[in-house]
C-alpha cells in the first residue's frame, strides 16, 4: 500500500511539471488537467508500484538525502564532469591513451548505491563502468588511463577511480 | 538582454563538445574508448545546448510573461532529466554486452574481467 | 543573418553524419551501437532546439518520449548481442 502511495505521488508530481503553464488556478494549472492527473496517477501507480519501490526499503523519502543529493549534483558531480569533458578533449585531440579494466570494491551493499556509483563513475573523468559482481558488490571499471602500478594489483585503489564518489553514494543511497 | 550572450556562451560550449564526442567516435581505437568519448561528451553537449534553450525560455517568459515559454523551460529541463538518467545507463549496458560478446580491449595493460571469467 | 538557432542545428546534423560513417564502417556490433546511441542523443538536442526555431512546444514532448524509448532500443540491443534473447 506505501508504494503504491508513493507511485502515484511521483507520477502526480510529474504530470504537474509537465503541465504547469495550462490555466490559471494556483497560477499554473487548469482544474480540468489537475483532476485529470489524479485519474491517471492513481493508474499508474496501480500498475507500476512493484517496479519502482522494489526492495521495499524507504529510506530514500528522508528529504535530507534529497538535499545532500542535490549538493552532490551542483557540487562535486558537476566538477567532475566538466573536468571529464576537458579529460576527453585532450585525449581526443592528442590520442595518448592507457587503457585497461580494473577491479574496485566500493563497499556499498545496496543495489540503489551501487547503481548510483556506477552512473557517477560513467559520467566522470576517464572511467567508464563495465560489469558489476552481483554477489560480492565489485565494479568493473574501464579506465582510459591506468595510473602506473595499478594494473598489478587486485583491487585498484578508489580514491583515483572515482575519487569521493564512495563516500557520497554512501551518505545519499545507504 | 544579457542572457543573450549566456545564450550564445552556452551553445557554442555545447557544439564544441557535441563535435569532440562525434570526433572521438571515429578517431579511438575500440569500443570501450569510443564509448568514453560517445557517452561523456555528447551527454555534456547535449545538456549545454539544452541549457541554452532553458535560458532562452526563462527570459522571454521574464520579458513577455507568456505561459507557453513557462511549458518550453520546464519541458527542456524534464528532457535534460532524463538524458542524464538514461545515458549512462545505455552506455553500461552496451560496455558490458561488448565484454559478453568476446570483443576485448585493444592496447589494454590489464583486463580483470577476463581473468574472472576463465 | 541566419537564425542562431537554425546554424546551431545545421552544426549538430553534421555531428551526426560523422556518427553515422562510424556506424556505417564500425567493424563489430557494439561500434555500431555505440554509433547509434551517440546519433540518439544528438537526435534530441536537435529536436530540442528545432523546438525554439520553429516555436513548436510540442517537439519537446517528443524529445522526451524519443529519449526514453531510444534508452529502451539501446537496452534490448545490448541484451541481443549479450546472447539474452
Amino acid at each position: 500500500m506505501k508504494a503504491f502511495i508513493v507511485t502515484t505521488i511521483d507520477a502526480y508530481l510529474i504530470y504537474l511539471v509537465l503541465t504547469a503553464g495550462s490555466g490559471n488556478f494556483l497560477y499554473f494549472w487548469s482544474p480540468a488537467e489537475m483532476i485529470m492527473g489524479v485519474f491517471l496517477a492513481i493508474i499508474v501507480g496501480a500498475v507500476s508500484r512493484n517496479y519502482l519501490c522494489r526492495s521495499r526499503n524507504y529510506r530514500m523519502l528522508n528529504p535530507v538525502r534529497w538535499f545532500k543529493f542535490l549538493v552532490y549534483g551542483f557540487g562535486p558531480f558537476f566538477e567532475a564532469m566538466a573536468k571529464a569533458n576537458v579529460d576527453v578533449a585532450y585525449r581526443v585531440i592528442t590520442g595518448k591513451i592507457r587503457p585497461g579494466i580494473v577491479k574496485i570494491n566500493p563497499e556499498l551493499k545496496t543495489d540503489f548505491g551501487l547503481t548510483f556509483l556506477a552512473n557517477s563513475i560513467t559520467l566522470t573523468p576517464g572511467t567508464l563502468s563495465v560489469d558489476v559482481d552481483e554477489k560480492r558488490n565489485y565494479l568493473f571499471v574501464h579506465w582510459i588511463n591506468v595510473k602506473k602500478g595499478e594494473e598489478k594489483k587486485e583491487f585498484a585503489d578508489y580514491r583515483y577511480v572515482c575519487g569521493t564518489f564512495p563516500i557520497w553514494a554512501r551518505r545519499i543511497a545507504e | 538582454m544579457w542572457t543573450q550572450y549566456l545564450i550564445w556562451i552556452f551553445l557554442g560550449i555545447g557544439l564544441t563538445f557535441n563535435g569532440l564526442g562525434a570526433i572521438g567516435l571515429l578517431r579511438f581505437p575500440d569500443v570501450y574508448t569510443r564509448l568514453h568519448a560517445a557517452t561523456k561528451a555528447t551527454t555534456f553537449g547535449s545538456i549545454f545546448t539544452s541549457l541554452a534553450v532553458v535560458t532562452f525560455a526563462f527570459t522571454q517568459l521574464y520579458l513577455n510573461g507568456k505561459m507557453a515559454n513557462l511549458q518550453l523551460g520546464l519541458h527542456t529541463i524534464v528532457a535534460i532529466a532524463s538524458l542524464l538518467l538514461t545515458n549512462p545507463v545505455g552506455a553500461h549496458a552496451i560496455a558490458r554486452a561488448a565484454h559478453r560478446s568476446g570483443v576485448k580491449p585493444e592496447k589494454a595493460v590489464v583486463d580483470k574481467l577476463a581473468e574472472v571469467k576463465k | 543573418m541566419i537564425d542562431i538557432w537554425f546554424l546551431t542545428a545545421f552544426i549538430l546534423l553534421l555531428w551526426m553524419i560523422l556518427s553515422i560513417i562510424r556506424a556505417v564502417a564500425g567493424p563489430t556490433a557494439p561500434d555500431r551501437v555505440v554509433a547509434l546511441d551517440t546519433i540518439n542523443t544528438l537526435v534530441v538536442a536537435i529536436m530540442i532546439i528545432l523546438s525554439v526555431a520553429y516555436s513548436q512546444i510540442i517537439f519537446v514532448d517528443v524529445a522526451i518520449v524519443y529519449a526514453l524509448l531510444s534508452f529502451v532500443a539501446t537496452l534490448y540491443i545490448a541484451k541481443y548481442l549479450e546472447g539474452g534473447i
